[in-house]
This record gives C-alpha cells, sequence and structure tokens, in this order.
C-alpha cells in the first residue's frame, strides 16, 4: 500500500482514535469464568444529556472499531463510513455512536493472539471456545462503563446482525430499536460449510501448528485462502462479472498457473493483504462462534421475542446468496408474530452480501427516516419510560 | 359535513375517507398492497391504529418507511399464513384484490387473521366501461380501471354484482358496502354508476 495522503470525504467525523476499555471478564455461556477482558472501540458524537442518543454499531468477521473518520498514522478511513457522519444516516449531529469490536477479535480486543496473564504467552488454543452472546455479554460492560442505560438502536451487517439478535434476546430492555442488515437467525449448513473450508486452509498450513505460530511465521497461505474463499461467496456472479470479466493480466510470468485472470488477481492480493491484518486463530474462534449462533435456541424465534418492545427495521439485498434474503425474512416475521413493530426492506442489489457496505443510499433512507421514528415515539412516551 | 370538509381539505383521497369511517378508533390494521402507506399514515393519524403494512414494490417501500409506516416486503400471496387467528381488528384490501393471484385463499386468511375485512375494488359494469366495451368495442379504460391491455397489473376483472354473489357463496357475511364514483358517493344503481365499491365483510 501507498502512503499517499488520504483526502478525507465529505461530512467525515474526522481523525479519530481507538480507544481500550479493560474489565474483570465475564462469564462465558460456557459457564466458564473469564477476564480479564479488554475490548477496543470508538465513539462520534456527543452523548446527549439524558443519554439517550446512543447508536451501536456491530462489525462483520473481519471489521473493527474503527468504523469512521481517519486514523491518522494508518491513513485509513473507517469501515462503514460512508453511514457515519454529520447527516450521515447515523448523524453524529444527533446521534452518538459507538463501535465494538468483539472478544476473540485481533483488533485490540482481548483474544488468542493476546498474552494470557497466566503464562505470560499469547493464548492461541488455550483460549476459551466464544460464543456471539459472549461478544455481546463483553460489549454491554462497555456500554454500562459509558453510562448508557438504553441504547437508541443496535445495528450491524452479517456478523454484526447476528450480534445484534444477540442483543435483542439478551437485554430486551437494554435497546428501543435494533437493525439487522444482512444476516440469519442461525447459520445454514450450506454457511457452516464455507467456514469450514476457510478452518481447513488455515489448519492444513504446516506454520499454524496447533495454534502456536506466534513466536514463528503464521499460516500465511492457509488464512489468505480462507479469506479468497469468504471474498468469493461475499460478491455476486453478477458483480464477479462486472468488475473482472474475463480479463486477463498481460504480463507473463515463467510459471504455468500464475494469476491469468483478473479475478485470480484480485483474490491473492485480497488473501495475501489480509494476512497482514489478521490472525489465522481469531478466524477460526470467530467464525466457529458465527456457526453455533441461534438467536432463538431451537424454539420458535417469535417465542423467544415474547416479551420485547424493541422496533426493528430487518434489510436484506436481492443477490446476497451467502445470508440469502428467506434468513432476514424469517426474522422479519418472527418480529411480527410476536407483536414487534418491524419493517422488512430487500433492497435490489447487485452486489451480493458486500451490498451492506455499498448500498449507502438505500440504507441511509431506511435507517434515516427509521431512527427519526424510535426517537419521535421515544420523546413522545416522555420520561414514563426511565 | 364538517368533517368530510377537513378531510378534503386534506387531500384525503375519497375512498381512504370511506375507509376511515370504518374503521373504529386505536384497533389494530394490516394493510395488504399498502402502496406508499398513504391509508395506514391517514388512520393512525385520525384513528391511531396501530398498522402495518404488507407491500411489493421496493420503491413504495421507501415512501413507506419515511412516512413512518411499518412494511413488510413482501407479496401479499404468501403473507398472510403465518399469523395467528383474529391477530388484527381490520385486514384492508383496498384496490390490491384484483391483483392477487389466489383470491381465495388470500381472502380467506385475511378473514382468519383479521376479525373484519375491509375490501375496495374497481367495478368492471361501470357505466363509461360497458360504453367502451359495447360502441367501441374496446377494452374498457376507467377512472378505476386506469391501465391498457397491455400493461395491467390487475389478474381479475370483476363488478359490485360479481363480489357481492361471490360473497353470497362463499358465506361471507357484508357488513356494510359504500359506493363512489370520480368525485362523490353512489347510492343508487352502484353496479352501473359506481367507480368503486367498498365492503366491510366479516365471516
Amino acid at each position: 500500500m501507498t502512503k499517499e495522503k488520504i483526502i478525507l470525504p465529505e461530512n467525515n467525523v474526522g481523525i479519530v482514535k481507538t480507544e481500550y476499555f479493560s474489565f474483570n471478564g465475564i462469564t462465558l455461556e460456557s459457564g466458564e469464568k473469564f477476564g480479564p477482558i479488554t475490548l477496543a472501540y470508538e465513539t462520534y458524537g456527543k452523548l446527549n444529556a439524558s443519554k439517550s442518543n446512543a447508536v451501536l454499531i456491530l462489525h462483520a468477521l473481519s471489521g473493527d472499531a474503527h468504523a469512521a473518520g481517519l486514523h491518522a498514522e494508518q491513513n485509513a478511513i473507517g469501515w462503514w463510513d460512508s453511514m457515519i457522519g454529520p447527516g450521515k444516516a447515523f448523524d453524529t449531529n444527533k446521534y452518538c455512536v459507538i463501535c465494538s469490536n468483539v472478544i476473540g477479535g485481533c483488533k485490540g480486543s482481548t483474544g488468542p493472539s493476546s498474552v494470557n496473564p497466566k503464562t505470560n504467552k499469547p493464548y492461541a488454543l488455550d483460549f476459551p471456545l466464544i460464543t456471539i452472546g459472549d461478544m455481546v455479554t463483553a460489549q454491554k460492560h462497555l456500554i454500562e462503563s459509558l453510562g448508557i442505560e438504553k441504547l437508541l438502536t443496535v445495528v450491524g451487517g452479517s456478523m454484526g446482525g447476528m450480534q445484534v439478535l444477540s442483543w435483542l434476546v439478551k437485554y430486551p430492555r437494554k435497546v428501543r430499536s435494533v437493525i439487522p442488515i444482512a444476516t440469519a437467525i442461525k447459520h445454514s449448513p450450506q454457511q457452516i460449510a464455507f467456514n469450514e473450508v476457510g478452518r481447513q486452509a488455515i489448519m492444513a498450513d504446516a506454520y499454524w501448528k496447533s495454534g502456536n505460530y506466534y513466536e514463528g511465521p503464521v499460516p500465511a497461505k492457509g488464512l489468505a485462502v480462507a479469506r479468497m474463499i469468504g471474498h468469493i461467496t461475499y460478491m455476486s456472479d453478477i458483480s464477479m462479472a462486472e468488475k473482472f470479466g474475463r480479463q486477463k493480466k498481460n504480463y507473463a510470468e515463467p510459471f504455468k498457473f500464475t494469476a491469468d485472470f483478473e479475478v485470480e488477481g484480485y483474490l491473492r492480493y485480497r488473501g495475501d493483504n489480509f494476512v497482514k491484518r489478521f490472525d489465522a486463530n481469531s478466524y477460526l474462534y470467530i467464525t466457529k462462534a458465527m456457526d453455533n449462533f441461534d438467536a432463538s435456541k431451537g424454539k420458535p424465534f417469535y417465542e423467544v421475542l415474547k416479551d420485547v418492545e424493541a422496533k426493528a427495521l430487518v434489510v436484506a439485498f436481492k443477490s446476497d446468496w451467502l445470508y440469502p434474503a428467506y434468513q432476514s425474512k424469517e426474522i422479519a416475521k418472527a418480529c411480527k408474530l410476536s407483536g414487534i413493530d418491524a419493517t422488512y426492506c430487500e433492497i435490489d442489489s447487485t452486489y451480493g452480501h458486500d451490498a451492506f457496505l455499498l448500498e449507502v443510499a438505500e440504507e441511509t433512507h431506511l435507517i434515516s427516516h427509521f431512527l427519526k421514528k424510535v426517537v419521535f415515539e421515544y420523546e413522545a412516551k416522555g420520561r414514563h419510560d426511565k | 359535513m364538517r368533517r368530510k370538509e377537513d378531510m378534503i381539505n386534506k387531500g384525503v383521497r375519497l375512498d381512504h375517507e370511506i375507509i376511515l369511517e370504518l374503521v373504529g378508533p386505536q384497533s389494530t390494521v394490516l394493510d395488504l398492497g399498502c402502496g406508499t402507506g398513504e391509508l395506514l399514515d391517514i388512520l393512525a393519524k385520525e384513528k391511531k391504529t396501530r398498522g402495518q403494512g404488507i407491500e411489493i414494490d421496493e420503491q413504495a417501500i421507501y415512501e413507506c418507511v419515511a412516512r413512518g409506516v411499518s412494511v413488510f416486503h413482501g407479496d401479499v400471496d404468501s403473507g398472510l399464513a403465518e399469523y395467528n387467528d383474529s391477530s388484527f381488528d381490520y385486514v384492508i384490501l383496498n384496490q390490491s384484490l384484483q391483483q392477487i393471484r389466489h383470491v381465495d385463499t388470500v381472502l380467506n386468511d385475511a378473514l382468519r387473521v383479521g376479525k373484519k375485512v375491509i375490501v375496495g375494488i374497481p367495478n368492471f359494469a361501470f357505466y363509461k366501461a360497458r360504453v367502451q366495451m359495447f360502441f367501441r368495442g374496446r377494452a374498457p379504460v376507467t377512472g378505476s380501471l386506469p391501465y391498457q391491455w397491455y400493461e395491467t397489473p390487475n389478474l381479475h376483472f370483476l363488478s359490485i354484482l360479481d363480489f357481492i354473489y361471490y360473497c353470497r357463496e362463499k358465506k361471507i357475511n357484508i357488513e356494510q358496502s359504500k359506493y363512489i364514483n370520480e368525485k362523490k358517493r353512489v347510492i343508487l344503481f352502484p353496479n352501473l354508476f359506481a367507480l368503486v365499491g367498498i365492503f366491510l365483510i366479516s365471516r
């Protein structure tokens, strides 16, 4: 990557810094106690006096707490910058936006690459098997430490959407509304299968060494292949055809199986790049957490939502075949059946699963109006709520 | 008639005004084929109803959300099965019944899911339609059937009488019926002079 100076897009929140919240720990859903825990997070916009304008944004598998603005040293713009800022969907003039990382990750929060205080070495596979629910429990500690009683909304796409559903099920009284995007109540066998191939690629890499690679070379090839598979599932047939066609790269290399096609070069580039910023063990732990996730706990989902009062906006994308629209529809249907005031929209996009990062205009329209209504109803209810 | 003037001043469509009269205050409403959410919006404001819609058109969904109307993006034909009996006080099918593939199934489900159902249909036997058919030999294009044959979303073409006979045959109880033309209510010979019939039905 060249170190050119990035010009800040319009209505950007400016230079931001990741912050870190450390606390004693939590009881995991497995019953095991685990700690200490550090969570990386960022905030944009100001918390109002009644602390009622907090929006919690949750990221997907490979994301981080840096959702908006610019990191000065890395020259990196946040992953959802188009949606967060003054006048944007998550309007930082109105809302205090918080983006939290997850435990199990490798982006500043406690995960398998963190140092185990008992051994002074990285946890590696001594790190406990965590769940989406555990990620959310840790986030609840963060939110409470910020003095927030109830979140205006919790929003996220893909794995972020799973965390949203987990918030709704675990802490229904802590959220006024939820916006799950391109996500599922639970993974289908197909989704588990793709994750498993990714995990197998990592574990088949000789450098993986049962997770104990922190002192030597990392399982780069395995992790890169896992990422390549991921990228295929994030795009659609149409978006790939539009982006690459059957275009060939025009330089020759003295080897038969070079990346001839544009799409091959793209996947290799994405795979190699990913290795520089992501930990292979985190990839294993987090994909496993996604596969094990079941917001319905084996029951019909609407029964789990019985006493929930929050409003819901459920969004899916037509060409998303990794998290097909029917899975979002199931979420919306369960909301309706349980009496939750819910809106469901299937956006006509050709971008596949990646659409949740790219269909900015449609998402902005839906989310900004939805939030306006949540605020309106909250204010109409007056202080009874407290 | 003070109320009516109020409504006209607010630019409320005549069919919406009639539905507004049929719906009880503070009731729950499901609008099948709710379009841009105009009716649900008026009902919420005037009758304090708790409403939600089902709509297939994506652009209409955006307008619903802008109005603050809760809406489910999907087609009406497959949207009702999962609801429990009597989940809503009213299920509304205003100008959507004729576009539904399985009329029988949807109406049955609507009558199960809603305590009462409001159906608004365009009248194929409106006198202007009859004139176009009889004298000009053309498929009718009227105020309530505004489409050319090649672009119509309508799958079924029925008259007010057809609907009344249908209800009789299916043992559906017509509690109230209202008829309108372009500008006002119609009382005499509705099957000839009404563009639209609006029925409050139950089982």
